[in-house]
């Protein structure tokens, strides 16, 4: 217990002597946080990005439809019927019976032909529905089977699935976040690579300290421990600047978003970065700094030994 | 206390620096270590200090082979051996207070305690109420002392020291012996290179002389 207690009170005087240390010299460890800061923002705000493309696809999956087209001269009873068994089925969320007749007057109102149209003595128009899938059924392959079921019931005509769109847009997305995964990964090699340059620069500017250290009985983790606290606080006064360069980028970008939404009449808002994504990008700083930190001093310590 | 068999150094750009010595030195001894320079003397104290390794031959210190250390274990033998040096390598930019406390801190030593022994240190070599100044506001003398207080500071079985005069006019010089001298009598085992023979005979100490790396007199 003894042993431990005194282990950890040596640990947080080094953290605070640590903590001195670099607000002594504020001005580099000042652009060593900012660095490391927009390094780290970039991953997050792409991380923001993904977020928003991810719900505003959502909306749009939700907006894809099969349409179902009947043969002509079936009884409108026989297709109430074939619509209240489809609107039985898990993965169907609603399913909108249009009766030829409806579908005829909404024709003549939108597509001008009204008076072409009133010569006809027949309706030529078939019965359609409209299924609507569940939000979780609109991935992978549910969708398609579903749409090739309903395509071969004896009274459908035509059962009509458009998500090529959707696959696109999919695709992309699919795309972006692998790009923004591989940029996410150099720009924390980027700042491993910084942090363990300022820990080389800081040990050979306190090489004769480190010397005498080593002379007086120092063990390597005694004399590294100094430097890996530092990568620890770069890494986090890093993180916490990122993340306060998201949330400010977000709040700019929220106000003109939700205006454009408006504009196309939706009601969209630009989520932020949630509080899980926010800790991992502080955990992800705080681990860079001292895989930095522990690679450069391993490396420069070594070969410092008395003479 | 300190032994030396058949030990031979030769560095890697050739030089012999020490040739088939063997010397024991006894516990609580005080020992001087004289020649000319490159004759060994820096060498030798290396050797104890683990900073180099013999080339050829056995060094036992306390009954431990130096051999048998591995490089992990150099920093726990270190704290058993004081070391003083010519150029007392004290660090600027920390009080004597620290200067001296850094072998305790390094040692794990609770904070209460390294303010007492770190005190007591001063006060054996008379500079109790410099504990807050800085190295460079010393005079080259109490510097030395300093030194000398961070080599005691963990109570040391062995203190050495190279050329601890080197730097010190004659009537600081003695009184630097002087001090080293108190710690032998304590039973510390006390080794100083110096090759200021005129200093040394005021001393009733062994004298080592080595000569080309090899033992002459003793």
């Amino acid at each position: 217990m003894n042993a431990i207690k005194i282990w950890a009170i040596r640990h947080a005087q080094t953290a605070v002597g640590t903590l001195g240390r670099l607000s002594h010299q504020w001005l580099p460890s000042a652009f060593m946080v900012l660095v490391i800061g927009i390094a780290l923002a970039l991953p997050a705000c792409l991380q923001v990005v993904m977020n928003n493309a991810r719900l505003a696809s959502g909306d749009w999956n939700r907006a894809v439809e099969i349409s179902v087209y009947f043969k002509v001269g079936t009884p409108i009873a026989h297709v109430e019927q074939t619509a209240a068994g489809v609107r039985r089925r898990s993965e169907v969320a609603s399913v909108n019976v249009i009766p030829a007749d409806t579908a005829l007057v909404e024709f003549r109102k939108q597509s001008g032909f009204a008076d072409a149209l009133a010569a006809l003595t027949e309706n030529p128009l078939p019965h359609a529905m409209m299924v609507r899938p569940r939000a979780d059924a609109t991935r992978g392959t549910v969708l398609a089977e579903l749409a090739d079921e309903l395509r071969h019931l004896p009274e459908v005509e035509l059962a009509q699935l458009d998500t090529a769109w959707v696959n696109r847009f999919n695709a992309m997305l699919e795309i972006m976040n692998r790009a923004a995964v591989v940029i996410g990964v150099l720009l924390a090699l980027g700042v491993v690579v910084i942090v363990g340059n300022a820990i080389r620069a800081d040990i050979q500017g306190r090489r004769e300290e480190i010397e005498v250290t080593k002379l007086v009985g120092g063990s390597n983790a005694f004399v590294r421990r100094p430097f890996l606290y530092t990568g620890l606080w770069y890494g986090l006064a890093g993180g916490l600047l990122a993340l306060v360069v998201t949330y400010t980028v977000v709040g700019i970008l929220s106000g003109p978003v939700k205006h454009l939404a408006q504009l196309y009449g939706s009601n969209f808002l630009l989520a932020t970065l949630s509080l899980t994504d926010a800790m991992t990008v502080l955990g992800a700083a705080l681990a860079l700094g001292w895989i930095g930190s522990f690679v450069a001093a391993t490396r420069h310590l070594r070969a410092i030994e008395p003479k | 206390m300190i032994r030396f068999e058949h030990v031979f150094k030769r560095y890697e750009n050739g030089r012999e620096a020490l040739a088939n010595l063997s010397l024991d030195i006894g516990a609580g001894e005080m020992n001087f270590l004289t020649g000319h320079s490159g004759a060994g003397k820096s060498t030798l104290l290396k050797l104890i200090a683990l900073i180099e390794r013999p080339s050829r031959g056995q060094l036992v210190v306390n009954e431990q082979n130096l051999n048998s250390i591995s490089r992990r274990k150099i920093p726990a033998y270190r704290r058993q051996v004081g070391m003083v040096f010519q150029d007392h390598k004290l660090l600027v930019d920390r009080t004597v207070f620290d200067n001296v406390a850094l072998p305790l801190i390094v040692a794990g030593v609770a904070a209460r305690e390294i303010g007492k022994r770190v005190r007591a240190a001063l006060d054996q070599v008379g500079l109790l109420t410099y504990e807050n100044s800085r190295p460079l506001e010393l005079s080259t003398g109490e510097q030395q002392r300093v030194g000398i207080a961070r080599a005691v500071v963990s109570k040391p079985l062995i203190l050495i020291a190279d050329e601890p005069t080197g730097n010190l006019d004659p009537d600081l010089s003695l009184e630097i012996m002087q001090t080293f001298q108190r710690f032998s009598e304590v039973g510390v085992t006390v080794l100083i290179a110096s090759h200021d023979v005129r200093l040394i005979q005021q001393f009733a100490a062994r004298v080592i002389r080595l000569e080309g790396g090899r033992l002459i007199a003793s």
